[in-house]
């Protein structure tokens, strides 16, 4: 029954997922730039370019320049979480790749700096009074869900154990299109509920900030004007907002 | 009227960059005075504020976040994070928590999921969404009026938001729906009907650019020529119209006249494209920015010269520089060889490179001088072949003609630069309190290299900056003329052939 019901639910999140997202970026690509407005200084060619944005999403450049600890905190949880789904490959691959197996060790430190990065982020956003200007609820619940998350993860990994082999049977069953028993232990039940929320939110909140740094103008544009005439892309129209009367 | 002094309390050396407890709505009754139903109307808008201005305004936000894309972006993108929270000038002058750049941006942000999203039609409180009421409109209106647009929070962002795309869009939206800012509307109203931001007739700018060839003759013993609508001249200049009137800015536009006259080329202003300052870019209407720009190239053409070179201004060097080739392009009709267009400093430095102009640099020698960034420059635009030109380039003319120079604490120049304050449509006298305020950090940090290296002079490229500084720099202790353009400096230091000058230092090297 609970093996079923969240079988269900993750077809639908990841559905939501990728249709919701895909149609968003495709939507961001649709809108045209009327006029180039990179922040200068700014690279003179493409390649430049890829360069800013690698910086951007590697190093976190511009956060770096404005805040310390926001950075520290941030990048912190970034880098963490990505560890931490590489680390979780091995949920969905048998056999288990090789580097997903190097990954392994790094993978439960990654889950204390993730957690601790959140916990950072979060005592900002109550304690700095600007910033706690700035929140609205949405962006604590973001926060608790996920820190919930990590929080579920690290206690299945130290404190009470679930049956990993059961789970890897469900989730290999799952790309199989086969419902196999999920184990009904509350740690790991509560870990995925809060992976298929994720998953559902992702295309209509600000987790969109990820895919939106790709489309920002003021970053991916060239500062060539006086080299290349800027022309907008021709008037393609623009797919739909999606507005709600 | 309240003078700027009115406003200050501090100007004794501190950290230009301290970061202010926050004071709610501290500046909620600093708004500009709205459009009168015949500018509006002139510009083609609704005299004053619609009936049905709430669906329209709605219509229009939905009309731009198709056709723009960093505003969209931005809508969606900002995740609170609070790198932008002390960057602007506003907030860290005033304090108040709607100056800070996300907050500002939620002003918007907050209708748009309000109106175009799921989440802020269904669970409005969960996000912070809101209808737009006449309320919204009214802080739209005052908070969106207190944005120079300058795009130092956009150096932060880690997703790259401009709040400049913002409040561009919002004034747009307002505008469209009757209520446009007086001050900019009035601006480009005088600009598309003649040509410049001050509605100087062509009698005045040919009667001041006489009596300035008369002072130049008197100063150099050289007949330096100010032309204007001169057919056949290799270059246009088009410049602020402040530069025509206003000090000190008629003094840059004497040190173009001497470059240009030195450089041996010939030169002409234009009484048709007698504006390079594009106000249209404050009120974020895309449709009077190309009218302005198309003036330009039109001049152009009709006088055939074979380049263009901008004057000492800010915003007027963004548009250039980045949208007047997009606008009212292509300029395939001139000479391909130099830069369309080109900044005069660029001109300049060119010509110094290739050992062409000679400076007396003792002629400065009663400035001790540091150098503001407009923002604009700075952080919308480029001199030179390389990225960060807009920096190295006034300098390098700045240390070319003045024997003492300074720059100011490194996080308040170059892409870290601070609005001067006025800058974004914010020059009026209804703003003064907002103007006073915003500049605090600036002035702190000119007050901190007075302290430490005796500067007393700051030098600029920004018509708007120059206006701004002259306003506000008496309610910080500084002399109202402690403001200079750069091309004054080097205009008080080159040295003309064939000038008394020349000769004068000919005489005591003998």
């Amino acid at each position: 029954m609970v093996s079923t019901l969240y079988a269900a639910l993750f077809y639908v999140a990841a559905s939501v997922l990728m249709i919701g997202l895909a149609a968003r970026l495709r939507r961001y690509a649709s809108i045209p730039v009327p006029l180039l407005i990179p922040t200068t200084p700014a690279p003179t060619t493409r390649l430049g370019v890829a360069a800013r944005l690698a910086r951007e999403v590697v190093l976190f450049e511009s956060l770096f320049k404005a805040n310390t600890w926001t950075w520290v905190f941030g990048w912190m949880f970034h880098a963490a979480l990505l560890v931490v789904a590489m680390r979780h490959v091995r949920y969905v691959t048998q056999p288990v790749w090789g580097w997903v197996v190097l990954v392994q060790p790094y993978g439960i430190a990654a889950g204390f700096a993730l957690v601790a990065g959140l916990v950072g982020l979060w005592a900002r956003r109550i304690l700095v009074p600007r910033i706690r200007y700035i929140s609205a609820p949405s962006d604590h619940l973001m926060l608790a869900l996920l820190v919930g998350l990590g929080g579920s993860g690290l206690l299945m990994t130290y404190v009470a154990h679930t049956d990993i082999v059961a789970l890897k049977g469900f989730t290999l069953g799952l790309l199989r299109l086969e419902i196999r028993p999920l184990p009904a232990d509350p740690l790991l039940l509560l870990h995925l509920a809060l992976v298929i929320v994720l998953m559902l939110i992702f295309p209509f909140s600000k987790l969109l900030h990820g895919p939106g740094l790709f489309f920002s103008p003021t970053r991916t544009q060239v500062d060539n004007p006086r080299q290349r005439r800027y022309r907008p892309q021709s008037a393609a129209r623009p797919l739909p907002l999606g507005r709600t009367e | 009227m309240a003078k700027p002094s009115d406003y200050i309390i501090n100007a004794a050396p501190s950290d230009p960059l301290e970061i202010p407890a926050l004071k709610p709505g501290a500046m909620a009754g600093c708004k500009p005075f709205v459009a009168k139903p015949e500018v509006q109307a002139a510009l083609g808008l609704p005299g004053t504020l619609v009936e049905n201005w709430q669906a329209k305004a709605i219509e229009k936000m939905g009309d731009l976040l198709n056709s723009s894309r960093s505003l969209q972006v931005a809508m969606d993108s900002c995740m609170k994070c609070g790198a932008c929270t002390d960057k602007c000038h506003f907030f860290l002058g005033t304090g108040d928590p709607k100056n800070m750049p996300v907050a500002r941006q939620d002003l918007m942000r907050s209708v748009y999921r309000r109106y175009f999203t799921v989440t802020g039609k269904y669970f409005p409180w969960l996000v912070g969404a809101r209808d737009l009421t006449e309320d919204v409109l009214d802080e739209w209106y005052t908070y969106f009026h207190q944005c120079s647009q300058c795009r130092r929070c956009s150096v932060y962002c880690p997703i790259g938001i401009d709040t400049s795309e913002v409040s561009m869009a919002a004034r747009d939206i307002m505008a469209s729906v009757g209520r446009g800012q007086k001050y900019s509307n009035e601006i480009i109203g005088k600009g598309l009907k003649t040509g410049n931001n001050l509605g100087l007739p062509l009698a005045a700018i040919r009667s001041t650019l006489d009596s300035l060839e008369e002072d130049l003759r008197a100063d150099t013993g050289v007949d330096i020529a100010m032309p204007l609508d001169a057919k056949g001249s290799d270059i246009m200049l088009v410049v602020p119209s402040a530069d025509l009137f206003a000090e000190p800015h008629i003094q840059g536009l004497i040190g173009y006249a001497k470059v240009f006259h030195q450089s041996g080329l010939s030169w002409t202003l234009s009484s048709y494209a007698s504006e390079a300052a594009n106000f249209a870019l404050f009120t974020g209407s895309h449709d009077h920015m190309r009218e302005m720009a198309r003036r330009i190239r039109e001049a152009a053409l009709d006088l055939g010269v074979k380049r263009i070179v901008f004057g000492e201004c800010g915003h007027a060097w963004r548009v250039a520089y980045n949208f007047l080739d997009t606008l009212a392009g292509p300029f395939d009709f001139l000479d391909q060889d130099h830069p369309i267009p080109q900044h005069i400093c660029e001109f300049t430095h060119a010509l110094i490179e290739r050992g062409q102009l000679r400076f007396d640099k003792s002629q400065n020698d009663a400035y001790r001088l540091t150098y503001h960034d407009s923002c604009n420059v700075a952080r919308g635009s480029r001199m030179g072949d390389k990225p960060g030109g807009q920096f190295e380039i006034p300098r390098a003319l700045l240390r070319a003609s003045c024997n003492h120079f300074f720059d100011m604490a490194p996080e308040t120049i170059g892409e870290h630069t601070l609005c001067c304050g006025g800058g974004g449509g914010l020059l009026g006298d209804d703003l003064m309190e907002l103007r006073a305020k915003g500049a605090q950090p600036r002035m702190r940090a000119l007050k901190n290299v007075a302290v430490e290296h005796g500067v007393t002079h700051m030098a600029a490229i920004c018509a708007i900056c120059k206006s701004q500084f002259g306003s506000v720099l008496p309610a910080y202790g500084f002399k109202r003329d402690a403001i200079l353009s750069v091309h004054q400096l080097v205009g008080n230091a080159i040295v003309l052939d064939g000038s008394i000058q020349a000769r004068a230092l000919q005489k005591a090297a003998r």
